[in-house]
């Protein structure tokens, strides 16, 4: 698996890429931080520098995605699944009664999830955490006997479960996919999801900054506009567009998954910060500092990783 | 008591550490080496070796718990703990309820406050849980009296008040197996007894100093 990905001349173009881009923005940061002449809060500043050190990290998970194979990737997914889980129970209220629901949701659906797409047993682990876990969740809290806000407590278990754990989990599986012609190639579907979601994120951002001024939803995320989303997403899916010889897609088709990429992840930005406002938190990484924020950087790859990667299984796998 | 820490100690101090990755705040004071009676809200069996494993190394060699006699001398694996590993005080629970008569409690209840005093020494500090027993997690209960009179007979010695959330969550009482969140713990700022502060009105402050250390807020 190791040297396939070393060779393999398109991915190492395309991740060269993303590294440049990362060493820019690096240094763009840098400079914003020292140089004050420019009309740039500082809290803007330091939001920028954060995203950019996730991407650094996202960087490093996918380095070990290449290094250990798809075994280790998923190894590497499960442990950010299990830790974006852990923040999320975290700040959403449980009560005594959940207690052995959520031993089980940690330590057998999660683990579980994983490794019935490492043995890509695909029938099971689709139905895993939407239906097995969804009735034994209820059943579970049932059998403790509390029933108190017992509605809201299956669904906010079951709600983190296809998050941290469902959801992200079909982006390692993009690695199991066995997509005739494109042999070895795999690691470049997650790449390219990655690259367009995340800079779906920062375009929209950017444009946002620049020309927006219709708020979409203030309620939830006061930030978005509708100049942002409709400039980041049109860019995002032109670069994604633009990606296409790195992907089993012809460019037509590169740009509807792109597209598709771009509405999702916007839609998985939305939801999770209403969520973060349910619970009455601005970020999930403010009140837990420096073992938080998995969650605020992976909230739109957790909504366009399972539509992308049942896509691409419907269309390019026979 | 013997240097050094006990290798089993240091063990279930890093497992407790990685279950509950516990993120420490000094909000009231900084650590320091001079002696100190920790307390706090008491919700799991993991809070003593939480907050003992917050506490700087050089510092939790000379750090022992106050653990109650009836429970940790139930079985031959309880017992071990609190005597070899973690060195603990043991100490009666509820003596003032039980005793026969008044005369009796207050001497009990006397040698206990001896008893906690000689576990000071000269060098050591103190892990004290005052509400005697753990609760749900939802508010701190009342204090039991032992620290007003430990107070009142050591004065020299720093009173700390810590505050741990989630912890309720992560291992509740009846639980055997823990679930992975994250718990916060809180170091307050060091109180003591006003002169003339009877009893009652000092366990409510110092019960006040704990709960006000709350972060996220009642689960």
């Amino acid at each position: 698996m190791m040297p396939a990905a070393i060779y393999d001349f398109k991915l190492m173009v395309l991740f060269g890429g993303v590294l440049c881009l990362l060493v820019i923005l690096t240094a763009v940061g840098r400079f914003l931080k020292e140089d004050h002449s420019f009309n740039v809060s500082r809290s803007t500043v330091d939001n920028f520098n954060a995203q950019i050190a996730a991407w650094w990290k996202m960087c490093v998970v996918f380095v070990l995605t290449l290094l250990f194979g798809s075994r280790g990737s998923l190894a590497v997914f499960g442990l950010l699944s299990f830790l974006a889980l852990r923040e999320y129970m975290t700040l959403v209220p449980t009560r005594r009664g959940d207690h052995r629901t959520l031993f089980w949701s940690f330590f057998v659906i999660m683990p579980l999830q994983y490794y019935l797409v490492g043995v890509q047993r695909y029938t099971f682990f689709a139905i895993m955490i939407p239906v097995l876990a969804y009735i034994f969740i209820p059943s579970s809290i049932a059998i403790a006997g509390d029933t108190a806000h017992f509605l809201e407590r299956a669904a906010k278990i079951q709600f983190g479960l296809m998050v941290c754990g469902y959801c992200l989990s079909h982006a390692p599986a993009l690695l199991l996919l066995k997509i005739p012609g494109f042999e070895g190639h795999e690691a470049r579907l997650l790449l390219y999801l990655g690259i367009v979601d995340q800079m779906n994120d920062l375009l929209q951002y950017v444009w946002g900054k620049l020309i927006g001024k219709n708020k979409i939803a203030w309620r939830v995320s006061p930030d978005k506009t509708w100049e942002g989303f409709l400039g980041g997403m049109v860019t995002a899916t032109a670069l994604g567009t633009l990606l296409w010889w790195a992907t089993p897609f012809t460019p037509l088709q590169s740009a509807g998954m792109s597209f598709m990429i771009c509405i999702l992840g916007s839609a998985g930005g939305l939801v999770m910060s209403a969520t973060k406002r349910d619970i009455g938190i601005k970020d999930f990484g403010a009140v837990i500092e420096r073992r938080g924020g998995i969650l605020d950087r992976i909230d739109s790859l957790c909504f366009a990783a399972p539509i992308f990667f049942h896509l691409v299984r419907y269309y390019f796998v026979p | 008591m013997s240097e050094g820490i006990h290798p089993i100690a240091s063990l279930l101090a890093a497992v407790a550490r990685g279950i509950t990755g516990v993120q420490v705040q000094w909000a009231g004071c900084e650590p320091d080496e001079r002696q100190r009676i920790y307390f706090a809200n008491h919700t799991s069996h993991l809070d003593f070796v939480v907050l003992w494993s917050a506490l700087p190394s050089e510092i939790r060699a000379k750090t022992r718990p106050i653990a109650a006699r009836d429970y940790w001398e139930e079985t031959p694996l309880r017992r071990y703990l609190v005597a070899n590993v973690f060195n603990a005080v043991l100490v009666e629970r509820g003596v003032m309820s039980k005793a026969k008569s008044h005369e009796d409690a207050k001497f009990v209840s006397r040698s206990l406050i001896e008893d906690m005093a000689a576990a000071l020494g000269e060098e050591n500090s103190l892990i004290l849980f005052p509400e005697g027993t753990r609760g749900s997690g939802e508010k701190v209960g009342e204090f039991r009296g032992g620290i007003y009179h430990l107070a009142l007979r050591r004065p020299d010695v720093e009173l700390v008040p810590a505050f741990m959330e989630n912890m309720n969550r992560i291992l509740p009482k009846g639980e055997y197996f823990p679930v992975p969140m994250l718990s916060l713990l809180t170091f307050g700022k060091p109180i003591q007894v006003e002169p003339g502060e009877d009893k009652d009105a000092f366990l409510e402050r110092a019960r006040e100093a704990v709960s006000s250390l709350r972060r996220i807020g009642p689960a």
